[in-house]
Formats: structure tokens, C-alpha cells, sequence
């Protein structure tokens, strides 16, 4: 087992009365895809939104490699290492595909600029299906390719951890099976990913492990095959009839 | 080379604006102060909100604060000096009032600023009248017509080149993605609140500029005259008829504004106000992006490509 880049302990979000997420707690080791499952409302995309700072999580503290970042803005998280797709893609609309992808390249840790950043973006776009596409507007692609170009942008931070929340939902099949192609292609290059999904095929195909929530608590934590039989599980994903 | 052309036409231009004093009567140069005033303040003015979204109403705040500054100091200081803390001044409010504000959206930044222009205005007008007992002050200074011109020639260029390079930097390309989206400005690892600072920063302290270079013309100033609100909404409306986020925008705004605004006060003198407001509104309604824009899209019906700015810019000195 190779070292654990990040760590989740007793994690909560409280929004006024609701209690989203709940003493949530796991690791992630580096290289690993893990999913993070859960029916609807669950407190799933709450848990990445606290680690890449949208939110400030109420208790409990998030730590990658040595670092807290718990309680850091945003801008700072991202200069640890965290990149993110999000769960409704946002583009920059007003820029270009290459802006899009220059954006994550000119503001990383060690940023790129110029000619050399240009390339880096072309090639990025090339990993992702976009090749010689740069120069499209953004809002002119379509919703696949918007999520494409979101990828070539976090892979251009070049992260320690990357963060995908539904990344492949809403693909056809013969798009969900190329996008299942480009993560795995990832987790070859070592890349370690986090990524909540509902597609379960996806799921088994790309995560090692899997972690299910539901209504804010970790209800199970193990090896995909394993989570996805347990009895709990399968009453959290279609409810309980028999109780 | 094409970019070498544009060069030397641009220093052309500024050589013969620079000696245009040489060969005009007094009302002429008098036209070209008040007219380069407004390029500056329109241009300093785009260069934030043209460029972040925000829209400022607090121009003649800093604006005043500079036409202040030579009042007050003018008798004791040297002229240089007068200036520099004239920008001093202008850039700790802008500190203050950004640390405090900027993270306001929308038609809250545009409400703040608006009362912050009226509470300097209050503030100084209760000094004066409590403290130095006077409200007015007079500004005796010997520097000619031509040399308040040729400082505000220099401060417009200087304007304009500041803006092409940012925009052309890293800065242009994080204010672009900030206006966009500032979720994804802040995940890309772009920090907000000190970009949009210096930027604030930076478009204030010329605005400040303006108003202390611009000053000795009034000879005698009160809060009323140099915290006039329309001040504001004359630079806001100029840079927005001409396109806030291009480079050229402002001036175009403000070259036909200007020019129309003192033909309809010489001619109109007591319509002036209404014809002011039902300009702005045909503005807002026939141009809302800007003529620049207007022109380019124009220009582009057959051509779908898009040209990407920071990205071919690269290459140019």
C-alpha cells in the first residue's frame, strides 16, 4: 500500500438545522481512484466542496500530505494541489477552449506561460478528444465536450489529487465507455483521484475502493465489489421495503 | 511589420496631441484639457470595472480627493510632492474602501460606491466648515493651461499602455476568468480579493490623478464642484458607449461624448440635464455592449472563428 495523501477526519457540515454531512472520515492513497457513493442529498458533492474549499466544513479537519486544508481559501487549496470538475460543468464562457485550459496553466504553483503554456494547453486538449479545438469559443461546445474541456483544465493544474464530481454522468453509452478510458488512462500515470459517481458500471470499472454515504454518514468503506453486496448499501440505493 | 506600423503611428499621434497647444487659442486647449480628462477617468475607470464586472460609482471620490489634495497642499508643498501625496491619499482609500467592499456583488458594490462618493463629499464639506471655517478654497498656482494639458496627455498614454500590458499579462487573463466565474477563478488558484485590489488600487490612484492634475483650472474649488456626481456617471456612461473591456473602448466613448456634452450645454444650457439622461438611457439601449464590440461583431458576420487576445498576443514586443 503506497503512502495516504488525504486524510478526512470526523468530518461535518451544518447548514443552520441540517446536518449535510456528519463525522465522515477516510483516507486516500496516492495513485488510488476511490468512489464516493451515495443516493441523492447524501452529503457527497458537500464532502468535495469542503475539500477544495467551496466550503468550510463546520468540525473535523481535511489534511493532504501533511498539509491542513481545512479552513484555507480556495485559491490556496488549489496551490496545495487540489483540482476539480464540478457537478453542473462550469465553463468560462467568454473565453476560448485554449483560455480555458491556459487559465489552470498560468495560475498553478508553478505556473506556465506564453508559448510553452500554449503548447501544454494544445496537448491537453489533445489528451482529452480536443485536439486542434483551441480556438472555439466555450460556450459554443457541446455539454460532452464542455466536460472534456473541464478535464483538459483540472489535469492542466497538474494535481496531487483530482476531484470529479459526476464527471461521466449524463454520457451516452459509447461516450460513457471512451470517458471510462481517458480515468483509467489517468490512474496509469498515477494520478489519485476521488470521484463521486452514480454510474455504477463506471464505478466498478475505475475505483479500487469505494466509500457510500447516506443522510450525511459513512455507511461503509471497502473494496468496491464488497461495498456495492453490502446489505446496507443496497438499502440505502433502493430504500427499505422490508423494514 | 504591422505591429511596428501601429507603433509609430501611435507616437505620431501623441506628437502632434503633444503639440497641438502650439497652435490653439485658449478656448481650443481649454477643450482638449476637459476632453483628455474624460479619456483618463474613462480608461481608468474600464481598466476595474470594464475588466471585473464591478461598477464603480465612486469616480469623483477619488476623483475629488485629488482636486483636494492640491488645494490643501499646494501653497506648502512642492508641485511634484503635491502629486505624489495626492495618489497616496488616493490609494489608501482605495485600500480601505476595496478591503471593505469587494467582496459585495452586483448592485450592492454599485450602491456602496455611490453613497461612499457622497459620504467623502459630506465628510469634507463638515471639515471645512467646522474646522477650517470656510467651505470653498482657492487654488493660485502659476502652471499654464498648456502644462495641465501636457500632463494629462501624458497620464492618459500612460493609462492606455498600462492596460494593453495587463491585458496581455497573466493579470488580463485572471480578471477575464474573475468576470467569468469567480468559483472557478478561486479553484484554478487565482486570489480574488488581491487581484481585484490591485486593480482597484491601481484605476483609483489615476482617477485621483486626474482630479489633483486638473485642479489648478478651477481656481476655486468647493465640496459641490469637485464631488459633482456626474462626474461619475459621465465617465461610466462614456466608457461603456465605447466598450469597457477593449482597449480603445474608452476613448471612443469618450471623444464623441465629451464633444456632444459641451455642444449641448453651450446650446441648451437649461435642457442640458434632460438631454444627459435620455442619452444615457439610447446608449444603454442601442449600444449595451459598446461600439467597439458593435463594430467587431459587424465586422465578423461571415467569420466564425474567434480571436483569442491573450493568446496570439504573446509574440508582439
Amino acid at each position: 500500500m503506497s503512502a495516504t495523501l488525504l486524510t478526512l477526519s470526523s468530518l461535518s457540515k451544518r447548514f443552520g438545522g441540517l446536518v449535510a454531512v456528519n463525522e465522515v472520515s477516510f483516507q486516500v492513497a496516492a495513485g488510488e481512484i476511490v468512489g464516493l457513493l451515495g443516493p441523492n442529498g447524501s452529503g457527497k458533492t458537500t464532502v468535495l466542496n469542503m475539500i477544495s474549499g467551496s466550503l468550510r466544513p463546520t468540525a473535523g479537519s481535511i489534511d493532504l500530505a501533511g498539509a491542513r486544508l481545512s479552513g484555507l481559501a480556495a485559491h490556496r487549496i488549489a496551490a496545495l494541489g487540489v483540482a476539480r470538475t464540478f457537478q453542473l460543468v462550469r465553463i468560462l464562457p467568454s473565453l476560448t477552449v485554449g483560455e480555458n485550459v491556459l487559465a489552470a496553466l498560468a495560475f498553478r504553483s508553478k505556473p506556465l506561460w506564453g508559448r510553452e503554456a500554449r503548447d501544454r494547453a494544445d496537448a491537453l486538449l489533445e489528451e482529452v478528444g480536443l485536439a486542434g479545438r483551441g480556438e472555439e469559443r466555450a460556450a459554443d461546445l457541446t455539454y460532452i465536450d464542455q466536460k472534456r474541456m473541464e478535464l483538459a483544465r483540472a489535469l492542466g493544474a497538474e494535481p496531487r489529487l483530482l476531484l470529479l464530481d459526476e464527471w461521466l454522468a449524463g454520457l451516452n453509452p459509447a461516450e460513457l465507455r471512451l470517458g471510462i478510458n481517458l480515468i483509467a488512462a489517468l490512474r496509469e500515470k498515477g494520478m489519485t483521484i476521488l470521484l463521486v459517481e452514480h454510474v455504477m458500471e463506471a464505478v466498478r470499472a475505475l475505483c479500487g475502493r469505494a466509500v457510500v454515504m447516506n443522510a450525511g454518514v459513512r455507511i461503509a468503506e471497502g473494496a468496491t465489489a464488497d461495498v456495492l453486496a453490502d446489505a446496507e448499501v443496497v438499502r440505502a440505493y433502493l430504500g427499505g421495503a422490508d423494514d | 511589420m504591422k505591429s511596428a506600423f501601429v507603433w509609430v503611428a501611435l507616437v505620431l499621434v501623441l506628437a502632434a496631441l503633444a503639440a497641438a497647444p502650439f497652435f490653439m487659442q485658449a478656448y481650443g486647449l481649454g477643450l482638449l484639457i476637459g476632453l483628455m480628462g474624460y479619456v483618463t477617468l474613462a480608461g481608468a475607470w474600464a481598466l476595474f470595472s470594464g475588466r471585473t464586472g464591478y461598477i464603480s460609482l465612486a469616480t469623483v471620490a477619488f476623483f475629488g480627493i485629488g482636486a483636494y489634495m492640491v488645494a490643501a497642499f499646494n501653497e506648502v508643498l512642492p508641485y511634484p510632492l503635491v502629486l505624489v501625496l495626492a495618489a497616496l491619499a488616493g490609494l489608501a482609500l482605495a485600500l480601505v474602501v476595496g478591503l471593505s467592499t469587494l467582496r459585495l456583488a452586483g448592485v450592492y458594490f454599485v450602491i456602496f460606491t455611490f453613497g461612499l462618493a457622497e459620504l467623502v463629499r459630506q465628510l469634507v464639506t463638515w471639515y471645512e466648515i467646522n474646522v477650517t471655517g470656510t467651505l470653498g478654497r482657492y487654488i493660485f498656482m502659476s502652471l499654464g493651461p498648456e502644462h495641465i494639458y501636457w500632463q494629462l496627455l501624458a497620464l492618459a498614454a500612460a493609462t492606455l499602455f498600462i492596460t494593453w500590458r495587463i491585458d496581455r499579462s497573466r493579470l488580463g487573463l485572471a480578471l477575464r476568468v474573475i468576470a467569468d466565474d469567480e468559483v472557478v477563478a478561486a479553484h484554478l488558484g487565482i486570489n480574488l480579493a488581491r487581484t481585484k485590489l490591485a486593480l482597484f488600487a491601481l484605476s483609483s490612484v489615476i482617477i485621483t490623478l486626474v482630479g489633483a492634475v486638473q485642479a489648478p483650472r478651477w481656481t476655486y474649488i468647493e465640496p459641490a464642484i469637485a464631488f459633482n456626481p456626474t462626474v461619475s456617471f459621465l465617465t461610466l456612461v462614456m466608457a461603456l458607449l465605447g466598450g469597457a473591456s477593449r482597449l480603445w473602448g474608452p476613448v471612443l466613448g469618450a471623444v464623441p461624448l465629451f464633444l456632444l456634452f459641451e455642444w449641448l450645454s453651450a446650446n441648451f444650457p437649461n435642457h442640458y440635464s434632460i438631454l444627459l439622461g435620455l442619452l444615457f438611457i439610447a446608449i444603454v439601449f442601442a449600444v449595451p455592449k459598446g461600439i467597439v464590440a458593435l463594430v467587431e461583431t459587424r465586422f465578423r458576420t461571415n467569420e466564425r472563428a474567434f480571436r483569442p487576445v491573450a493568446m496570439e498576443a504573446e509574440g508582439k514586443p
